[in-house]
């Protein structure tokens, strides 16, 4: 369909320069440039290393993606960009491109919430998102679980978590068995030979006394020193480290926690239908164990391929064709970038 | 010709049109707003503003103009990433300048001049002019102490800019109060034989001076007792 909007993204809210195109729900193109290898010496992502690898990634980025797409910005109705959360400096670089952009095309610039593009990204394989929807979102950056009554304006926090994110959890496990940074694809491959019940983890946040106050939130600060304090018995044992079995437990504790409140919330509130999304989304054990525990209470489980679920432009240009389409009104010229954007805001 | 000019490497906001001709080059229109904390909200909306003042369209600028620092990173970028992007969707080429040559050469007034700009940290960033506003020393950052003495050993008899004046007891040098911040029309002035040759647009590299902060990953610490 021609009158479908033609709308851009740009992301740059943490190592990742992202830039997508998007006509309606079909993806165009998503061009993508990552620090992440920048960053690894530091065992985690330095922002300034970030922003500068942004600055100079933007211009060739939003040139490979309107290469991909065959089209020019003159082409679209809209830019959108990620205004928060995220790093500061980070965000700045995009805010600041989409409105260069914006400024130069005339174009409308539409400042969105980067958790909302992560649920709006589904759009783009499994098409209109049903509302109520449950979304669980979970990388190195965030780990919430929200409820979405309508992506283009009302999205309810029900959980996030209180101490580290998922994936933050992953790449610290990753570091003690020696493994690369980030961690989350190199537990998951080591997982795939271990024994998942060959270690009793704690599942943060879910005995009885927690769940009062903490129903929908996450801890995986414990866990991670829980396997922690296990490697280190081990190693001054002289044992060696059964590093499959322990990456294959530790995976089991942080996605039994996140499925379980994730089929909870669905449950207490009757809906049918989960969204996972985030770097973390991209776990094969996150994803089978979902869909298996999701079906045995008629729950439909919509995760998108893994090069959708970590951060990219294609999420956000996603997001922005939804928000023109439901008729929101563009951002201002002197919009922020937000880092701390609260998760109600869907558009700023 | 129709020129852009962009600076966010101070605490001053500036976005400026600039006319470029065969025999000069004169300000068309100016908006400078100083606010430290936000250059990414203030920056395109001046842009708009600007273009707006003398009725011209994005599609009338014949090049881009930015000041690539040195200056405090974040808002620095804000600068470049805008010009970068503009003259990407126009097709037209971007030029770089040291924005601390927006002050130095349009204070130079026949004896050697020190412009510096706050760089935090109590440290500024700093360069040395010649009497006809060439520079003969830096862009560089350094403790105001240190800059003293290389401006004395430089012969340089007065400062300028905001660093100038927030250090000027330790530079202990008379400041002048104008220009202040970079000035666009000596951006612009410095960037136009580049523009009236049409001389290849340049990638804007800012002039950041510092390394980012950064310690590599150390060993596991152990939870253990
Ligand atoms: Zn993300």
């Amino acid at each position: 369909m021609a009158d479908e909007p033609l709308v851009l993204g740009i992301e740059t809210s943490c190592d990742e320069t992202g830039v997508g195109i998007v006509r309606g729900h079909t993806l165009l193109a998503d061009a993508l440039a990552s620090s992440v290898e920048e960053h690894a010496r530091f065992g985690g992502v330095v922002p300034e290393v970030a922003s500068r690898a942004h600055l100079e990634a933007i211009v060739p980025t939003m040139d490979r993606a309107l290469r991909e797409a065959g089209v020019t910005i003159a082409d679209v109705d809209a830019i959108a960009v990620t205004s928060g959360p995220g790093l500061a400096g980070a965000l700045l670089v995009g805010v600041a491109a989409a409105k260069g952009y914006a400024v130069a095309a005339e174009k409308p610039v539409y400042g969105v919430n980067h958790l909302a593009a992560h649920v709006a990204v589904d759009t783009l394989e499994h098409g209109p998102l049903p509302e109520p929807a449950i979304a669980l979102l979970v990388s190195g950056g965030h780990s919430s679980l929200l409820r979405v009554d309508d992506l283009a304006r009302d999205v309810v926090p029900l959980g996030a978590t209180i101490d580290d994110a998922a994936g933050e959890a992953f790449d610290k496990v990753a570091r003690l068995l020696g493994l690369p940074f980030p961690g989350g694809p190199y537990i998951d491959r080591e997982a795939r030979a271990g024994d998942p019940a060959a270690i009793a983890f704690p599942r943060g946040l879910t005995a009885a006394k927690d769940l009062a106050g903490h129903r929908y939130d996450f801890s995986f600060s414990g866990l991670k020193t829980a396997v922690a304090r296990w490697v280190e018995a081990r190693q001054r044992a002289g044992e060696p480290v059964p590093v499959a079995d322990v990456a294959a437990s530790f995976q089991e504790a942080v996605c039994d926690v996140l499925v379980g409140k994730a089929i909870d919330a669905c449950r207490s509130s009757g809906i049918d239908t989960l969204v996972i999304g985030g770097g973390v989304a991209a776990n094969s054990r996150l994803r089978a164990m979902a869909e298996q525990r999701a079906g045995k209470h008629g729950i439909r489980v919509r995760t998108p391929r893994p090069k959708l679920c970590t951060d990219n432009g294609a999420m956000v240009a996603a997001l922005g064709s939804h928000l023109v389409a439901a008729g929101v009104a563009p951002s201002r010229l002197d919009l922020p970038a937000d880092s701390a954007l609260p998760l109600t805001v869907v558009s700023v | 010709m129709l020129v852009l000019v962009v600076d966010s490497s101070t605490p001053a906001v500036t976005a400026a049109l600039a006319e470029v001709s065969a025999d000069g080059v004169a300000l068309r229109a100016a908006r400078c707003t100083v606010d430290a904390r936000a250059h990414g909200e203030l920056l395109a909306p001046q842009v708009d503003a600007v273009l707006a003042d003398v009725g011209a369209r994005p599609a009338d600028l014949a090049a881009i103009v930015a000041g690539l620092g040195p200056g405090p990173f974040t808002g620095l970028r804000v600068g470049l990433v805008t010009a970068a992007t503009m003259g990407q969707v126009l097709g037209v080429p971007t030029y770089g300048v040291c924005s601390l040559d927006g002050l130095g050469h349009p204070a130079a007034a026949g004896e050697p001049v020190l412009a510096a700009s706050d760089a935090r940290r109590r440290e500024i960033y700093w360069a040395v002019y010649d009497g006809a506003g060439q520079r003969l020393a830096g862009p560089e950052v350094a403790a105001p102490a240190v800059v003293a003495e290389r401006a004395r050993d430089l012969a340089v008899t007065v400062a300028v800019g905001d660093g100038a004046h927030r250090y000027a007891d330790v530079l202990g040098l008379p400041v002048r109060d104008e220009p202040r911040y970079p000035d666009p029309l000596a951006l612009a002035r410095l960037a136009a034989p580049r523009i009236r040759a049409g001389a290849p647009g340049e990638t804007l590299t800012p002039l950041y001076l510092r390394r980012p902060d950064a310690v590599a990953a150390t060993g596991h610490k152990p939870v253990l007792p």
